[in-house]
């Protein structure tokens, strides 16, 4: 610890003072950096130019600069309102499913990380090898027989066939356990318990709130795995009304080749940045809390 | 006052709650037993989920590929003609062969690029950092389905980009949806998703060194080579081991990317393409559950030996 506050005045070879906290900044470091950049970000302002086209002009003018017509709040309204709103019927869904499926996913990995950082049990150890096992198998892999089981059980086209199997992760239970381990001191429980307070009030008056940013990392890692899902409902699901929006793009991008369907391609590309806009605002407004539980639990050794 | 409860945690060896040493045994060994089963108390909703979702599939899914089902005659138990039948199946060959080349060039181009811009990134040396990393985040934000769209249509040569610059420049680029080359394109899409991703697992740990060994090494006269190669580089190999196995994972399970562009691509993309693809559509469209169910079964295993090799090698102190 008192190694921190010793820093050195210079370093050797150069005249300039220099911490290693605060570096000189790199022109040429920038610009390279900045080709990734540029990769990452080029598809998704394509997204947004090509999201005020007619479809006419999507075909007709450049990719990477604005067409004829600005048709943004057309493709917006039609977008809404095409099929009599079915777009917003999926988005319901969608938030249905992340709602209750990444809260829930979330809620159970707080509570069984907690246990397995904080508790010892019977059998503790071998629902750790399971877990971690699980953490391997391809979730694809499960989606299949899933499928089988639900059809039996007669879930399947209804919004349980997707909760259900979006309520476990196990790497957000990984997660947790080693932010749970990591955070939550052992003598602030046992002082809990002293002044009487029973195990749940514990948890939810003690730790939880020292749980906080690991929680909101795993939320927004259940989030976003919700969101985006695509193979699980492509599976469970025949009835569109019960699709999420991933689903229901394809749905529409398809359209163009099935027999007697019309083209709707403005409505993709719009129907695509309405998709990925909430997301990309979550993630703004939540970095700060899921980049220190990020750091501080899971991908240390 | 807190030293006279022992409670059972983590780092109390097993032993203790039945062998008291202390005087205070007899209230200790109570609340040892009153908390011996708390823990399963906060598990036991997780493992119920898991149970059904994770344990009960793989376990019917086992069943099912030892069994054969048959138009006539019904189903009958097979034993491992299924994984026999597998493993002499070139159709089964031919995509594991086809992800695997994928995992080979796709997982070291996008670990690569991710390293390079976390070490960027935490080096303090960009102007913009911030910018930079919540940017080359992003895109894990979108979902496969999206990105494959946007990207199919700007590979495209109706209103895509390639087209354009192709008429434009006069350039020849090929044919990105063309059977030689989409695999290439494919592995494009999954790393512009996943390289903010693994960059972001990569610079959390990158700020959790201590900053006492960048000092020790500074007043040693180490290089930024030198700290990176002999500091950063050991300090990060438990990211670097979780990043791989993922993307190993998510290499042998592609089904999305292909699935999507089958649309744009139909005679690159077959419905056999990746094994995820083929035990799809032998479940799906060829009404051969059984024989999914053994494809499925052999990726799984496949993946976890792999992973497991990787994480074994990985986390060598020596290696």
């Amino acid at each position: 610890m008192s190694l921190t506050t010793l820093r050195p005045a210079t370093t050797r070879g150069r005249g300039k003072l220099e911490t290693p906290s605060q570096p000189k900044r790199n022109l040429l470091l920038t610009i390279v950096t900045g080709i990734v950049l540029v990769y990452s970000l080029i598809p998704l302002i394509w997204l947004l130019i090509n999201s005020t086209k007619s479809q006419a002009d999507l075909f007709s003018t450049f990719g990477l600069w604005f067409g004829h017509d600005f048709n943004f709040f057309e493709n917006l309204t039609r977008a809404l309102t095409y099929d009599d709103g079915i777009f917003l019927r999926w988005l319901g869904n969608t938030l249905l499913y992340v709602v209750i499926g990444a809260g829930g996913a979330t809620l159970l990995a707080v509570l069984g990380g907690y246990a397995l950082a904080k508790f010892n049990f019977p059998g503790k150890k071998a629902v750790f090898a399971i877990v971690i096992g699980a953490v391997a198998v391809p979730g694809t892999a499960l989606a299949v027989p899933t499928f089988w089981m639900f059809s039996r059980l007669s879930l399947t086209d209804t919004p349980w066939a997707i909760i259900i199997p979006s309520l476990i992760s196990p790497f957000g239970l990984y997660l947790m356990w080693s932010f749970a381990k990591e955070s939550i001191p052992a003598d602030l429980m046992e002082a809990a318990r002293i002044d009487g307070a029973s195990e749940f009030r514990t948890f939810w008056q003690v730790c939880l709130p020292l749980l906080a940013p690991g929680t909101v990392t795993v939320l927004l890692f259940t989030m976003v795995a919700t969101w985006n899902n695509y193979f699980l409902p492509l599976i469970m699901l025949r009835d569109s009304d019960w699709f999420p929006l991933t689903l229901g793009l394809n749905q529409w991008n398809s359209q163009a080749a099935t027999a007697g369907g019309q083209a709707i391609f403005d409505l993709v590309l719009m129907g695509s940045l309405l998709t990925i806009v909430p997301l990309i605002i979550a993630f703004l407004f939540l970095q700060r809390y899921w980049q220190s539980g990020l750091s501080a639990g899971g991908v240390k050794e | 006052m807190s030293n006279t409860i022992t409670t059972p945690t983590a780092h109390t060896p097993p032993s203790s709650p039945g062998a008291p040493v202390t005087p205070r045994r007899r209230r200790q060994r109570t609340f040892a037993t009153r908390t011996r089963w708390t823990g399963w108390g906060f598990l036991a909703p997780f493992m119920a989920v898991f149970i059904l979702v994770f344990i009960a599939p793989i376990i019917y899914s086992i069943y099912l590929s030892l069994f054969h089902t048959q138009l006539v005659g019904g189903t009958s138990f097979v034993g491992f003609d299924n994984y026999v039948r597998a493993f002499s199946d070139p159709v089964f060959w031919g995509g594991l062969l086809r992800v695997s080349l994928f995992l080979a060039i796709q997982v070291p181009i996008m670990l690569g690029i991710s390293l390079l811009v976390a070490l960027a990134v935490d080096s303090g040396r960009l102007y913009g950092s911030d910018f930079f990393r919540i940017s080359i985040f992003l895109p894990y934000a979108v979902p496969a389905v999206v990105a494959s769209l946007m990207w199919g249509f700007m590979y495209g040569r109706r209103f895509g980009l390639v087209g354009q610059l192709n008429e434009f420049f006069g350039w020849d680029i090929p044919d990105l949806l063309g059977p030689q080359i989409v695999l290439a394109s494919i592995g494009n899409i999954v790393t512009w998703e996943f390289v903010g991703y693994n960059m972001l697992i990569f610079y959390a740990a990158l700020r959790v060194i201590p900053s006492s060994l960048y000092e020790a090494a500074a007043i040693d006269g180490a290089g930024q080579w030198r700290v990176i190669t002999a500091i950063k580089i050991p300090a990060i190999r438990g990211a670097l081991v979780v990043a791989t196995i993922f993307s190993i994972i998510g290499s042998f399970q592609l089904f999305n990317e292909p699935s999507i562009l089958q649309a744009l691509a139909p005679n690159a993309i077959t419905s056999t393409y990746t094994p995820n693809l083929y035990a799809y559509s032998l479940s799906f469209s060829g009404q051969q559950q059984n024989y999914s169910a053994t494809v499925a079964i052999i990726m799984g295993l496949i993946t976890m030996v792999i992973a497991y090799v990787v994480q074994l090698r990985g986390m060598r102190k020596d290696a």
